[in-house]
């Protein structure tokens, strides 16, 4: 090659017939393009690996941002498995003692003024067919005190009632010390003490004898009860027999107030008919409760702070869902380089969109994942020592996820569409 | 795919970026890249340089005029042809670089192939043939940040080359490289030249474009000469 061959050429004096007869080629050839320059492809398991491998070149803000989701699903997942948790406990509870107990009093309404009901009561209520079981507590009237040195006033709110051996029975009551009343002393001047009256009393244990001054004369402590779960009023009051109350206090046996087990099957029926049963003539004045109903309100009231926990649990997962948003809006910014060589390297609008998308959803599903198993170990440890059954509802474990891949997708679309909107030209400029 | 035609070819090409004023990249610029030729596509900072590569390998469309690759006509395509077009018939070199950091040389080769839907396994395979020929052979499982700034370039070259392009599109190769790194690359393209492929490089250093054998200056966006040592295609 020589010099003379090295020549100046103006653009615009290009050889004219060689351009028609490219422009006759670039025709015919126009269909075979389509055919023969294939579309730009990428795999799903190439979107998946090329999504977390973005996300592995940044672990830390990859696992910072999936914290976010992690913690809110982890509060919502652990609050509904807490509440379920707990109110299983609260059934089972209610289970044990069963829901078939119902509590007769004298009314406190118009014209009731004695609270008593009449002295038949308990014999008539026994009649009843759907009735199982029947126990009366008696108000005596009288004060209990630690010791007769004790001002007559200072009652501690402790009531004494009389009562008979089936009330153990009745009311499902179990003893923390000594024994209850039996039918040997039932007309003996002995008493059982519930638990809180024990306490107000400062009656720890019966391993040394225990007296106290009930009604201007020592009785001995036979035992303490438990709490009772279906009649609280018990555990502030002193129990004695019956028959003691007769023998030592003069007292007229006019029940205040009537334990009634009834057939589980027949409980509405029957507490329609109790009141009429008692006191045909007033039947008004008879007051029929259910204290299964205060445990069951019980329950429904920490459902509604389980709504309140929910809702926070809703807004950190809000947080964590406009966190992964950010990350990837940065990411967005930082990573223009990358998204220009994809395009030079054949990368459709689409694809980046989808990887972009992709990462969103890994972030928040990982999130999501972890924060499922962190709610259910948060449930797992907290109900296991407060001796529940660890209850996990599919709710709480299928909506965790779906939430946080919902989130993903709603965090994810907005950086998505700018990554593929973004220009290569600009971003793979040299100067 | 017409193997008689120029590889790439703008016709009357014009590209403006709205503003005020409007900034003309370039001005009316007609002119044919052969099959095998190597070019250099020289003039200063700013001058339209980096926009006419970009058009010419449909990363950017023109304003006006008409852009062919191989005798297709590119104007009328849409986005999803336009990047098969790049991922399989243009490679291109940055003078940045762009390789994925955290992920292995092999693997930043073989994601020239990433789009268009190869399996791994044969992806990795044409890496491997590809890094043996630019001389990376012993350094498939480096990450970019082991690599020297030469030896980066190489794998760019590599990855331009790894889906067989009808040519290369290089901007400003040598532009982040010290002299040594710079002639090494520069014998790279000339020794891919000499296997016969069609290999443009955008650049302001007038020794290296001096050394090829055609050169396009460019002043404002306009095709200022045109010099080269045989005439035509």
């Amino acid at each position: 090659m020589d010099g003379s061959n090295a020549t100046s050429v103006d653009p615009r004096d290009a050889d004219v017939s060689g351009d028609l007869v490219t422009v006759e080629l670039a025709r015919s050839d126009q269909s075979a393009l389509n055919g023969a320059i294939a579309p730009s492809r990428l795999r799903l398991s190439e979107v998946i690996r090329v999504g977390l491998g973005s996300l592995a070149a940044r672990k830390l803000r990859s696992v910072l941002s999936a914290l976010g989701i992690a913690i809110g699903i982890a509060s919502l997942v652990s609050v509904l498995g807490l509440s379920d948790s707990s109110k299983s406990a609260l059934l089972d509870q209610i289970g044990a003692l069963g829901t078939n107990l119902l509590t007769v009093e004298a009314g406190s309404g118009f014209g009731a003024g004695d609270a008593a009901l009449p002295g038949t009561a308990v014999a008539t209520v026994g009649r009843v067919a759907t009735v199982e079981a029947t126990a009366a507590v008696y108000s005596v009237g009288v004060g209990v005190y630690r010791n007769d040195l004790v001002p007559e006033d200072r009652t501690g709110g402790i009531s004494v009632f009389a009562t008979d051996p089936g009330l153990m029975g009745a009311l499902n009551g179990s003893i923390a010390h000594g024994a209850f009343l039996s039918e040997a002393t039932r007309a003996h001047p002995v008493a059982v003490v519930g638990a809180v009256a024990a306490e107000r009393l400062g009656i720890r244990n019966l391993d040394t004898p225990v007296e106290l001054y009930l009604g201007g004369r020592w009785v001995e402590v036979l035992g303490v009860l438990e709490p009772f779960a279906l009649a609280a009023d018990l555990d502030r009051a002193v129990l004695i027999g019956d028959h003691a109350a007769e023998t030592y206090y003069d007292v007229e046996l006019a029940p205040t107030v009537v334990y009634v087990r009834v057939d589980e099957d027949h409980i509405d029926a029957t507490r329609d008919v109790l009141a009429g049963t008692i006191d045909p003539e007033n039947p008004e004045e008879v007051e029929i409760s259910r204290p299964s109903d205060l445990l069951e309100a019980r329950s429904a009231a920490e459902s509604s702070f389980t709504g309140l926990f929910l809702g926070l649990g809703a807004v950190a997962l809000l947080v964590g869902g406009i966190g992964v948003a950010n990350v990837m809006v940065i990411g967005v910014i930082e990573r223009r380089g990358e998204i220009g060589l994809r395009r030079a390297i054949g990368a459709t609008r689409a694809h980046i969109r989808r990887q972009f998308l992709t990462e969103a959803l890994t972030l928040a599903s990982l999130g999501g994942t972890v924060g499922v198993l962190m709610g259910v170990s948060v449930t797992y440890v907290y109900a296991t020592t407060q001796g529940w059954r660890v209850i996990i509802p599919t709710v709480a474990l299928v909506g965790g996820l779906t939430a946080s891949v919902v989130i993903g997708a709603i965090a994810g679309l907005y950086p998505a569409i700018r990554a593929a909107r973004v220009s290569p030209t600009e971003a793979l400029r040299s100067d | 795919m017409n193997p008689a035609a120029p590889a790439i070819e703008l016709r009357d090409v014009s590209k403006r970026y709205a503003g005020s004023p409007p900034v003309i990249a370039l001005d009316r610029v007609t002119v044919q890249i052969c099959q095998g030729e190597m070019v250099a596509v020289v003039g200063q900072s700013g001058s339209g340089k980096s926009t006419m590569l970009h058009v010419m390998g449909t990363l950017d469309q023109p304003t006006s005029g008409s852009v062919l690759i191989e005798g297709i006509d590119t104007s009328a395509l849409p986005d999803d042809r336009l990047a098969a077009i790049r991922g399989r018939r243009v490679g291109f070199v940055f003078q940045r670089f762009f390789l994925l950091p955290g992920i292995p040389t092999i693997d930043n080769v073989a994601n020239g192939l990433l789009y268009t839907g190869t399996s791994r396994s044969e992806r990795r395979t044409a890496a491997e043939a590809v890094l043996d020929r630019v001389g990376l052979g012993d350094r498939m499982w480096h990450r970019p940040n082991e690599l020297s700034g030469g030896e980066t370039q190489r794998v760019a070259v590599a990855r331009a080359l790894v889906h067989r392009p009808a040519f290369i599109l290089a901007d400003e190769p040598t532009g982040n490289l010290d002299s040594a790194s710079s002639a090494s690359i520069m014998d790279l393209f000339h020794s891919l030249h000499s296997e016969g492929r069609t290999i443009v490089i955008v650049t302001h250093n007038e020794s290296i474009a001096a050394a090829l054998p055609r050169r396009l200056h460019i002043l404002d966006g306009r095709l200022e000469r045109d010099v080269r040592g045989s005439s035509g295609c």
